[in-house]
């Protein structure tokens, strides 16, 4: 009887870790921002000055709000055309079959790249690309960083929309089909009505990916810690410059980036808590 | 009478060409976006295959010094990325050591109490969890353990950071995989006497073993190539460091130096080839699990 006991003190406990754990890192993070928030108030979210010098130091966090929220969105609408592509190939038109599997097994691959090994790709094939098409003088930018992002982002994008697609009952095609549609037709007028809410979770999903993206973005954007002026601007974001400045700050600068990282958690949370609600509903 | 045929049909024929048009645009973008996965492995295999010898597996990253007059000879550079290859054991099994456990015990309990107020909030958690990106994560591994434990950058502060990262997926796909194990198993073991904890742990564990290891595999592809963490947490070293209180290499950092140093820039290629190598291969043998050992009644 006792270690039946144990057993079930283990099981919870477990689950007590995972909230402690989670716990832990929020009040981190609030005790971690507590001297710049002091100093800032909110302030801190809408200021466009980043300077570190001595003596006049000011940190504000709208340039990297401002710059993830530009390249994630755009990675998104880039990835747009493509992730639904591929939803529709795996979900509605070649379910079965060596070349499906085959497409499958390439997406799911180009998610285990490492996130380095893209920016490498990114900075050695594509930045100069750019700079070739004369969108940017050296090829950095949002918009570089963006096309890397939206590559990263398509297995996460793609996944959900196919399975969700795959699940619209063939009693409405078929119907749509018997009155003389055509296949595009029925895409248009059957499966995106049906499948819309979950194709866009997935977006939302894919969307929380690129927000927290950090070395591929690091080394394609540019690094700038003024506000962007345009896609083509340099840029950085919330990620990006936690992973540059983080190593040697101090004082107030260091406290400056854990609330960057308060503020990347909380709008992380948020993206994925709206991706998650979506879903709920959908299988509700 | 023959005027309204006429468009009918032509309009017949432009739903027609909408359609085929549409159908292939889709083919064509779907298998598009599959071009880079092969651009980036025949980039990484042309450039890096010719640092791959004995020495890339045994030898310690080289310095800029060697490294420069190598160059300026045209040899390969001498040396290895043995420091990045024994730290990146090192982290990331100290990493799984750490999740391995506890998620899958988190994941039986969760399967357990698929109701339950607590379980939910548990799986709520473990979901935002999943989100947390891997930057955030390497701050709070500075935080913990390199400020108060170690006094200072170590391999153990960049485990403690993987090892919250590659906690969600062992818990959900223990989760998933033991819901699906049907209740009459359980139900028999019970109604043979077996106490309950001995029923989870030699009937239902066991049978769930392939999708349980596939999470682990993945879990573990996701933290190997993981960079970002590491930086905040164990910097990176030059020589081979087996003491996880010390700051020590993984691979993924040593691209990431290679990369900042334009002399050692011939070596980027070959340890990214290694690395993802690794992590494609990790992701084909989970893969493989799981279409052979799939759950059988």
């Amino acid at each position: 009887m006792n270690s039946e006991k144990i057993f079930k003190y283990l099981l919870v406990s477990s689950g007590v870790l995972m909230v402690l754990i989670a716990l832990g890192i929020v009040a981190t993070l609030f005790v971690g921002s507590i001297p710049s928030f002091k100093e800032f108030g909110f302030g801190f979210l809408f200021s466009t000055e980043w300077d570190p010098t001595e003596g006049r130091e000011t940190y504000g966090a709208l340039p990297f709000i401002i710059g993830t929220l530009l390249t994630s969105i755009l990675a998104l609408i880039i990835t747009f055309p493509f992730a639904f592509s591929i939803s529709l190939f795996l979900g509605e038109y070649f379910k079965d079959g060596a070349l499906p599997s085959f497409l499958r097994s390439v997406v799911d691959l180009l998610a285990g790249i490492p996130s380095v090994v893209y920016g490498l790709w990114g900075f050695y094939a594509l930045k100069p690309l750019v700079a070739e098409l004369g969108l940017n003088a050296q090829g950095f930018g949002i918009f570089t960083s963006s096309v890397i992002l939206a590559i990263m982002i398509i297995p996460y994008a793609s996944s959900l929309g196919a399975e969700v697609i795959s699940m619209v009952p063939g009693s409405l095609k078929e119907a749509a089909y018997s009155l003389g549609a055509t296949r595009f037709e029925v895409v248009r007028n059957v499966i995106v009505p049906n499948a819309g809410s979950g194709i866009f979770a997935g977006y939302i999903l894919a969307l929380g990916r690129a927000i927290g993206e950090t070395m591929a973005v690091t080394m394609l954007i540019g690094n700038s810690n003024n506000m962007p002026t345009g896609i083509f601007d340099l840029g950085n974001t919330m990620a990006s410059l936690i992973a540059n400045q983080f190593g040697e700050a101090e004082g107030l600068k260091y406290t400056a980036l854990i609330e960057i990282g308060l503020i990347l958690f909380v709008i992380t949370g948020i993206v994925n808590y709206i991706g998650k609600l979506i879903m709920k509903k959908l299988s509700a | 009478m023959n005027i309204s045929t006429e468009i009918s049909d032509r309009k017949m024929k432009q739903r027609l060409l909408k359609d085929k048009i549409f159908t292939n645009a889709m083919i064509f973008l779907a298998f598009l976006s599959g071009v880079p996965l092969f651009l980036i492995l025949y980039q990484l295999a042309i450039k890096g295959y010719r640092q791959l010898n004995i020495s890339f597996f045994f030898e310690e990253a080289p310095d800029t010094m060697e490294a420069m007059v190598a160059v300026a000879n045209n040899e390969i550079i001498p040396g290895g990325i043995a420091n990045g290859i024994v730290g990146t054991l090192i982290i990331v099994g100290l990493a799984s050591l750490i999740a391995i456990p506890v998620g899958i015990i988190c994941g039986t309990y969760l399967a357990e109490n698929a109701e339950g107020k607590f379980a939910g909030l548990v799986r709520f958690i473990v979901d935002m969890l999943q989100g947390v990106p891997s930057i955030v994560l390497g701050v709070i591994g500075y935080i913990w353990i390199v400020k108060p434990v170690t006094n200072g950058f170590s391999a153990l502060a960049g485990s403690v950071a993987l090892s919250i990262m590659m906690l969600p997926s062992i818990v959900r796909s223990t989760e998933e995989t033991l819901k699906m194990i049907p209740g009459t198993l359980k139900e028999a073991a019970l109604s043979l006497g077996v106490p309950y904890h001995k029923v989870i742990l030699k009937v239902i564990l066991p049978t769930g073993i392939s999708g349980i290891l596939t999470g682990v595999i993945l879990g573990i592809s996701r933290i190997a190539g993981e960079t970002a963490p590491l930086m905040l947490t164990a910097l990176g070293s030059t020589v081979v460091n087996t003491n996880i209180t010390e700051p020590s290499s993984a691979v993924p950092l040593l691209v990431w130096e290679f990369y900042n140093d334009p002399n050692l820039v011939n070596m980027i290629w070959s340890a990214s080839l290694f690395l993802l190598l690794l992590i494609l291969g990790l992701n084909l043998s989970a893969k493989a699990i799981a279409k052979k050992w799939k759950v059988q009644y």
